[in-house]
């Protein structure tokens, strides 16, 4: 490990003067940068601990009706506390099907965010990774590739974003606040993480030294409460990144969709917000035919990077599915195995 | 009565509660932190290394290369290679160290590696995948077999099935990654190692130093799982000795979870090529089973995965082949379940797909193609008692009954399938004592070890069933090349030497105070720590009065446990007249999301036939971690290997998937057949380590099928093969 700097602001406005230096990082709960620097993937030279910072641990239902969920908010915090978790339960569910237990009391929401991708080749130093070193080139493109990106992937870069959060996050206009030395400004989640492009290597639109503070969702995001799931297909039972992942988000009236939202996780750079499929659904009956319309509107760019074609019908097949599980209504409590198709019944946990 | 009971692990308190010391938890003062440099490409010379920028780091000692190496005397296995790196610049594997530095501080060496510069001639290499495929010498006997005449066989069977079976390459992936402390004395030295063997350790790595034997001791307090990776002696072991002789400081070197992708063995991809031809009544009348590899370039490991096509069925025709294929990647070795693990993958996944074609059960098809005797060689069985498996595994999992059972359960269509179980006997000799002092404490010395999977509580009991003591008065010393020389602790080989061993020391030791109280040899009972006549009167003395009233301290008995003349190592009972194996079946039921590509196990059965148990506890939580090792095996695990790159690509368990706890099933069933073996061990015991992990691989695919109608052919089962 290299000698690196390591500072402890006591407020924002230092966090953010601190963290404007070259090489400097925000340190969160350290559960991907400090793996990224075991590794030798990361060398930031500066470390800012932004755990001490005041304000930033909160949860605030706001009088409007929309919640602003701080920075260093920890996840399972976040997935547990009843309230938030009631009235989104796409969002605790999601939270909930990432990582451990213990991972998840430690990361916190910004953290979340800005997680790096998990393309074995970025974390294999030997390897040519674009976003780890641009212009190298990308050893993923023809190498080992089942899992990578099948949307907005470019030439330079096929990697996906595997954060779990961000997918109902951006599913609900969840809006990213972020403080600079320029002042605060806000971002959408969706146009928050950037497609590769030729720019692999930003994976957000953060400046440098420009901090997450809070993440917030709009009051419209708590309608879907009694219609929304997260579902995740992995590799295993529990504690896998998504091969792909969808949540999905009604607001059913009579029988009808009167608004749908819904998005794809594992397929992207980012969080992928699926509107053409939401537009499909918006008015009509939550029947079979219709979910696999708005499955094939969802999909309809989708292209594989390498030996993942599978992914793409995988991933029309996990929008009907989540679609229809959200049609029948949200259950009672988070399942015991959260994103699994299979817990829709509370405490079921049996062949989860 | 202790042999039979299901006592708890002394040690799984120690365990849970991190008290238990393994190798690196060590105290030693003054020692230096090793780190390895690995050769970043997998073919090469290194001409150059320029340590200067590493040394100037603030607490690194030493940065040493080939030219600081000591010449290694030559060594063969249990080497695990027999080109040790670090000799000259040839690069024959990505990984490999190419130099180590030596720090105050762990940090310090790390960071020190870092910034070791390396100047490389790259060569081109040939990548797993893309070797050179040959026919290896046969090391762990002939390569190929040939019984009958199974082509000419094969070409008149009524129904013929030939297929291909794949399985990736796999790592151990123990809990606990290799570690070693070594400590020089003058011209002792000391290892605290995790390992599997000590005495390989101790004799290799003295061979690699030119020293006598005896100037080595091997200590392993614990070993945090080995699973085959800890077996052989690995090229780091001896590096860490050799440098800390070269420091003239102790030295410790923990290998990273990464480094144990290329420092030690894996299990190596393989392809099953079967062919089985059968009669219209069913009868196997041609089996042909051909394997082949990767393995390294200067060394050819065979995992001989066939010999499961020779001991399996009966059939007059049988042929088995393996090859190799030589690459630029480090040398695979044995993981658990050796041979027939991988290969009743193959065999047994095509004789579920020929029973299908035949229009038998299979469970049917496998009765009618018992082995009554040997296949291959035609000798009785030493014991064998799997009919009375298959029918009560059969029972315990209601397989006659499953066509009456539903197909769905919610989204989930559910499958079921079987497969047949098997392990060969590899025994190895072993020496034990057993020491009564005066104050009725009692101690089983032999150079064992503990790797997790119950030895520190069945050597005990098997102590104090001799002695009639209660177990917890017994204590297990193990895990020092002092003792008395154990057997190894792999190859399912320690419950029926080492035991044998034991139970032998025990008697010796009843025998010798019995002597010391005038009793008559062979009339000695011991019980509630007392030692008396058989069928004397009154309940006879305590031991300490016996001892006392003798004027001694203590007895130790010792034991031995021999193999037919007096060979290291025996396979199968060969050269005696009964051949030795274990078998089993087991029954498996999935739930297969069809359209979302999901497998779970949802309730598994495994009925054994593998000789006399010693505790049903233990003895259960090996076999249900061996069904859960072959339920990985099924459904998701492979280490990527990257062509292009001649590397192991994701050297973490971030992403290598091994199976976790939402992954296994609550119901596992496990039944032992009644059985004493008296050929195998006097124990009446047989190994029991890996055989839970055999056939589970093929039993899973025949479920898949079973549910899905899609038979797989390539493991793992991942969803994008499902969808
Ligand atoms: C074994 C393992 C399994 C996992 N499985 C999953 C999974 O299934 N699903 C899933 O979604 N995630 C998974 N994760 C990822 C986990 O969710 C992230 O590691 C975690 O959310 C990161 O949060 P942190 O607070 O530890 O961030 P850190 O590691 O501290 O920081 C991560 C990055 O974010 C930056 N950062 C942190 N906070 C801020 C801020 N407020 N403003 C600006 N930048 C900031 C840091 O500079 C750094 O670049 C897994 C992680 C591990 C190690
Ligand atoms: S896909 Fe992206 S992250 Fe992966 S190797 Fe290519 S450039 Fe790097």
């Amino acid at each position: 490990m290299n000698t690196f700097e390591y500072l402890r602001p006591a407020t924002i406005a230092e966090a953010v003067a601190a963290a404007a230096e070259p090489g400097a990082a925000y340190l969160a709960a350290g559960t991907n940068l400090v793996d990224l620097m075991k590794g030798g993937i990361s060398h930031p030279t500066r470390l800012v601990d932004i755990n001490r910072l005041p304000g930033l641990d909160r949860l605030e239902h706001l009088p409007d009706g929309g919640v602003r969920i701080g920075a260093l908010v920890r996840n399972a915090d976040l997935a547990h506390d009843p309230v938030f978790a009631r009235r989104f339960p796409a969002i605790a569910e999601a939270l909930l099907s990432g990582a451990s237990a213990q991972l998840r009391n430690a990361a916190t929401v910004g953290g979340n965010l800005m997680q790096r991708t998990r393309c074995a080749y970025f974390y294999d130093v030997a390897s040519a990774c674009n976003k780890r070193a641009p212009g190298a080139g990308c050893d993923a493109r023809g190498g080992e590739n089942r899992l990578h990106a099948v949307l907005g992937w470019s030439e330079s870069c096929i990697a996906t974003h595997p954060s779990d959060f961000c997918v109902p996050l951006v599913a609900l206009d969840a809006v990213v606040e972020i403080e600079g030395r320029a002042g605060r400004r806000e971002v959408a989640l969706e146009s928050f993480h950037q497609l590769p492009g030729n720019t692999p290597e930003r994976d957000s639109v953060l400046g440098p030294g420009e901090l997450i503070v809070a993440v917030r969702l709009p009051p419209a995001a708590a309608k879907f409460a009694a219609h929304a799931r997260y579902l995740k297909v992995r590799d295993r039972t529990s504690y896998a990144f998504a091969v792909v992942s969808a949540a999905a988000a009604l607001e059913v009236d009579g029988g009808r969709i009167a608004e749908a939202r819904l998005a794809l996780g594992g397929v992207a750079a980012r969080p992928w917000r699926a509107r053409a499929a939401e537009k499909v659904l918006a008015g009509t009956r939550p029947e079979a035919a219709t979910l696999r319309r708005a499955a094939e509107a969802a999909l309809a760019q989708a292209r594989p990077s390498g030996e993942n074609a599978f992914k793409i019908e995988l991933a029309r097949r996990i929008v009907a599915r989540a679609l229809a599980l959200a049609a029948a209504g949200t259950p009672e409590r988070v399942p015991a195995l959260p994103a699994s198709p299979f817990a829709s019944v509370a405490g079921a946990a049996v062949h989860a | 009565m202790s042999i039979g009971e299901p006592l708890p692990r002394p040690d799984g308190r120690d365990k849970v509660t991190g008290r238990a010391r393994y190798a690196a938890d060590q105290e030693v003062a003054g020692l230096l932190h090793a780190a390895l440099v690995g050769a970043p490409t997998p073919s090469g010379t290194v001409t150059a290394i320029d340590g200067r920028e590493a040394l100037a780091t603030a607490g690194v000692a030493r940065v040493l290369t080939a030219a600081d190496m000591p010449r290694f005397g030559p060594v063969a296995p249990p080497s695990a290679v027999s080109k040790l790196p670090m000799q000259d610049g040839t690069i024959r594997h990505e990984g490999q160290p190419v130099a180590i530095v030596l720090a105050e501080t762990l940090e310090a060496a790390e960071c020190g590696a870092g910034l070791v510069r390396l100047t490389i001639e790259p060569a081109p290499f040939r990548p797993q995948g893309g070797g050179e495929v040959a026919v290896p010498p046969g090391i762990y006997g002939p390569v190929t077999f040939t019984k009958g005449d199974p082509d000419a066989a094969f070409l008149a069977a009524e129904h013929q099935h030939i297929a291909e079976y794949r399985q990736p390459s796999r790592h151990h992936n123990p809990m606990e990654p290799s570690a070693t402390i070594a400590v020089w004395e003058g011209e002792n030295l000391t290892l605290y190692d995790s390992v599997q063997h000590g005495y390989s350790v101790q004799a290799i790595v003295a061979a690699a130093l030119n020293i006598r034997p005896e100037r080595v001791r091997v200590i392993s307090p614990h070993t945090g799982g080995g699973f085959g990776a800890k077996g052989f002696v690995w090229p780091h072991e001896i590096l860490t000795a050799a440098a800390a002789r070269v420091a003239r400081r102790p030295v410790k070197l923990a290998l990273s979870r990464a480094q144990m992708y290329a420092n030690v063995g894996f299990q190596p991809n393989m392809v099953h090529r079967m062919a089985l031809g059968a009669g219209r009544n069913g009868r196997l009348t041609a089996i042909k089973h051909e394997v082949e590899h990767v393995t390294a370039l200067s060394d050819d490991f065979v995992e001989m995965a066939t010999a499961a096509s020779r001991g399996t069925y009966a059939s007059p025709a049988i042929f088995t082949a393996q090859k190799v294929e030589r690459a630029n990647v480090n040398m695979p070795t044995a993981m658990r379940a050796p041979w027939e693990g991988p290969g009743l993958w193959g065999l047994e996944s095509a004789i579920d797909e020929l029973a299908h074609a035949v229009g038998q059960d299979p469970l049917d098809f496998r009765l009618a193609n018992y082995a009554e005797t040997d296949p291959a060689t035609g000798k009785p069985w030493s014991s064998k008692k799997l009919r009375e498996a298959y029918e009560e595994g059969a029972r315990l999992f209601g397989w006659r009954e499953r066509a009456g059972r539903p197909k769905r359960d919610g989204p989930w269509t559910l499958g079921f399938g079987m497969a047949t179980c098997s392990m060969g006997a590899f025994r190895f000799p072993s020496q034990a004592q057993v020491r009564i002092k005066a104050d009725g404490s009692v101690t089983v010395e032999t150079g064992c070890h503990d790797i997790g999977t119950g030895t520190l509580t069945i050597f005990p009991q098997i102590a104090a069933d001799v002695l009639g003591l209660p177990p917890d008065k017994v204590e297990l010393i193990m895990g020092d090349t002092r003792l008395p020389q154990g057997g190894p602790t792999y190859g399912s080989s320690s419950t029926m030497g080492v035991g044998a061993s034991v139970l032998r020391a025990a008697e010796n030791a009843r025998e010798l105070l019995g002597r010391l109280a005038n009793l008559p040899a062979g009339e000695v009972v011991m019980k509630d720590g007392r030692i008396g006549r058989r069928g004397g009167l009154g309940a006879g003395v305590p031991i300490g009065d016996a001892l006392r009233t003798a004027g001694v301290g203590e007895v130790v008995g010792k034991g031995r446990f021999t193999l037919p003349g007096d060979a290291p190592f025996n396979a199968d009972g060969e050269g005696t007249p009964h051949t030795i194996r274990t078998f089993g079946a087991v029954f498996i039921e999935v739930g297969v999301d069809c359209e979302l590509g999901l497998l779970r196990l949802r309730r598994a059965v495994g009925s054994y036939s593998a000789g006399r148990v010693i505790n049903p506890r233990t003895a259960r939580a090996q076999m249900t971690g061996g069904i859960i090792w072959g339920w990985g095996m099924a459904a998701m695990e492979a280490s990527p290997y990257e062509k292009k790159l001649g590397r192991w690509l994701s050297k973490n368990l971030a992403g290598v998937a091994i199976p976790v706890n939402a992954d296994i099933a609550g119901d596992i069933q496990i039944h032992f057949v009644d059985e004493f073996d008296p050929h195998a061990s006097p124990l009446g015991a047989k190994g029991i380590g890996e055989l839970g992990a055999t056939g589970v691989a093929a039993a899973v695919a025949s479920a898949v099928f079973d549910a899905t109608g899609k038979r797989i052919r390539e493991l793992p089962i991942t969803p994008g093969k499902l969808v």
